[in-house]
């Protein structure tokens, strides 16, 4: 039991005391070499930006939070809807999947103009661009859960009778949902990701600036600590947005799927 | 069935000519090696697989008249083959579910089969929870829960260790001389199925084909002792005579 604790302890001690002899380091190697504040600020230097930028700069994320959510929702919703039809219709598979694919390969930098010329509102400019990235894992990955139902289990569904429905609802949705759920959370971070280019790429565009904008600012007027701090940010926003998907997944599988289980040893 | 033929895409043939008259009520194994088509046979006995010649005809219960005989057939395979997301309750809940059928009474017949199988207190239990023996017999509950008139095993407890599956044994035993439904059982075990049947089909392999079928005159109800027995050593050996027979000819 005691062991069980150190090495709880040590999970957490052990990432803690990396982190803090990086920062301990990088600040020391600031001062000592002089580094001037706009080509490498120090970890205090970030922090106290951090701190007199925080409000405006939360206000920002509250921005890009948004078109990432929105596209994490629709690529979940969406994205399982098709891979639902592609499993229903082997043609409608065979036909749109290597579109889905194509969509994936192309660089979302390339075709984001594009987009934000097309669609004139910023906000739903942002979001196509923020869904293109996100929603093909949960499309492949749902895809294949569908179509990883036991043969068994297929085969007894059949000796009763099941309809194309109860199929679908009491065998395979319930076997993609693992599947499911880890498309979703790599769909999460790349929603991020999306979003974040959209909003390079877009600039100013419109009203609202989101955090990838004022890194642009930040880069051009040389505020170095305060395209840290918004960096910062958003790492700390994909960290929580992985956290709670992957909190969501364990939630949903506890009783029954391998990756959810906890550890059992006596 | 008169003249069962199964021949696969691939040209293989796994079943020639196979002539079975189940009778209501009887207890009938089928014997043979493996790759002999046991499971392809019981198959399309089920339904499941559409026989290539011949003709396979049900006489179910007269309630089944003539539509789908679904829940007639109850179904057990080699792995157990339950839902992982669902409880014990929902996995042999499913028969009933499916036929859209999920009332109180139904909800009673799965209890009463669940604690029939020997699993009470265990209706919430998930089934990475149980043990192997106790996950085919949430398999064997499932199966029962309609009351089917015609209850196909295919090798259910290959994969248990030795004493599960004795316990098990005894307990299809119990289970079949309280409701006389008509049992196929498939085994590659000659022990089991003597000390299970009142009839054993042997199968030979390539094509399959039935190579003898010998009643298997044991009083009932069947009790331990009787693996101990005499009578019960030279009907074994019998069945293992005819299944030699059956491999000799086919090796030829």
């Amino acid at each position: 039991m005691s062991s069980r604790w150190i090495s709880q302890l040590l999970r957490i001690a052990a990432p803690l005391a990396v982190g803090t002899f990086f920062l301990a380091f990088w600040e020391v190697v600031v001062r000592a070499e002089n580094i001037p504040l706009y080509i490498l600020p120090g970890p205090l230097a970030i922090a106290g930006s951090l701190w007199t930028d925080g409000p405006s700069l939360l206000a920002s994320l509250l921005v890009t939070l948004r078109v990432t959510l929105a596209a994490l929702a629709a690529a979940a919703i969406l994205g399982g809807a098709i891979a639902v039809l592609f499993s229903l219709s082997r043609i409608l598979e065979l036909s749109l999947f290597p579109y889905a694919v194509i969509l994936q390969v192309t660089p979302i930098v390339a075709i984001a103009p594009l987009i934000i010329i097309w669609v004139h509102e910023p906000f739903l400019a942002l979001l196509v661009c923020a869904w293109i990235v996100a929603f093909f894992p949960v499309v492949a990955n749902t895809t294949v859960g569908l179509n990883s139902a036991d043969r068994n289990l297929l085969a007894l569904f059949q000796l009763y009778g099941a309809s194309r429905v109860q199929v679908l609802r009491y065998l395979k949705l319930p076997t993609a949902l693992p599947y499911f759920l880890a498309g979703l959370r790599i769909s999460g971070g790349l929603a991020l990701i999306g979003a974040v280019v959209a909003e390079f790429v877009a600039g100013t565009g419109g009203a609202e600036t989101g955090l990838a904008f004022r890194i642009l600012e930040a880069g051009y007027r040389l505020a170095i600590p305060r395209l840290f701090a918004a960096l910062f940010l958003l790492s700390l926003t994909g960290i929580v947005i992985y956290l709670v998907l992957d909190g969501l997944s364990r939630l949903l599988l506890r009783h029954w799927h391998e990756s959810a289980l906890e550890e059992e040893e006596e | 069935m008169r003249g069962v033929a199964k021949r696969f895409r691939s040209g293989l043939e796994a079943l020639q000519g196979i002539d079975l008259d189940i009778t209501k009520g009887e207890f009938l194994s089928l014997v043979g090696p493996s790759g002999c088509g046991k499971t392809t046979l019981l198959h399309i006995i089920a339904g499941l697989a559409e026989p290539s010649e011949g003709e396979r005809r049900l006489a179910l219960t007269a309630e089944a008249g003539g539509q789908t005989p679904s829940g007639r057939i109850g179904f057990v395979f080699q792995d157990p083959t339950l839902m992982p997301w669902g409880t014990v309750f929902d996995n042999a809940l499913l028969p009933f579910r499916i036929a859209g059928r999920v009332g109180p009474a139904e909800c009673e017949r799965v209890r009463d089969e669940i604690r029939a199988v020997g699993l009470d207190g265990f209706e919430l239990a998930y089934p990475r929870q149980l043990s192997g023996g106790m996950r085919m017999r949430v398999s064997i509950a499932r199966a029962l829960v309609t009351d089917p008139d015609l209850l196909l095993l295919d090798e259910p407890f290959a994969a248990l260790d030795e004493i599960t599956r004795m316990a098990l044994n005894d307990d299809l035993m119990r289970l079949w001389e309280s409701r006389r439904t008509t049992v196929v059982f498939v085994t590659h075990s000659v022990f089991e199925s003597v000390y299970l049947s009142t009839r054993i089909a042997v199968m030979t392999a390539r094509p399959g084909r039935i190579a003898a079928d010998l009643p298997i005159e044991l009083p009932q109800p069947r009790e331990r002792s009787l693996r101990a027995s005499p009578s019960y050593a030279a009907i074994c050996s019998k069945v293992s005579n005819a299944l030699e027979i059956a491999m000799a000819h086919q090796s030829q």
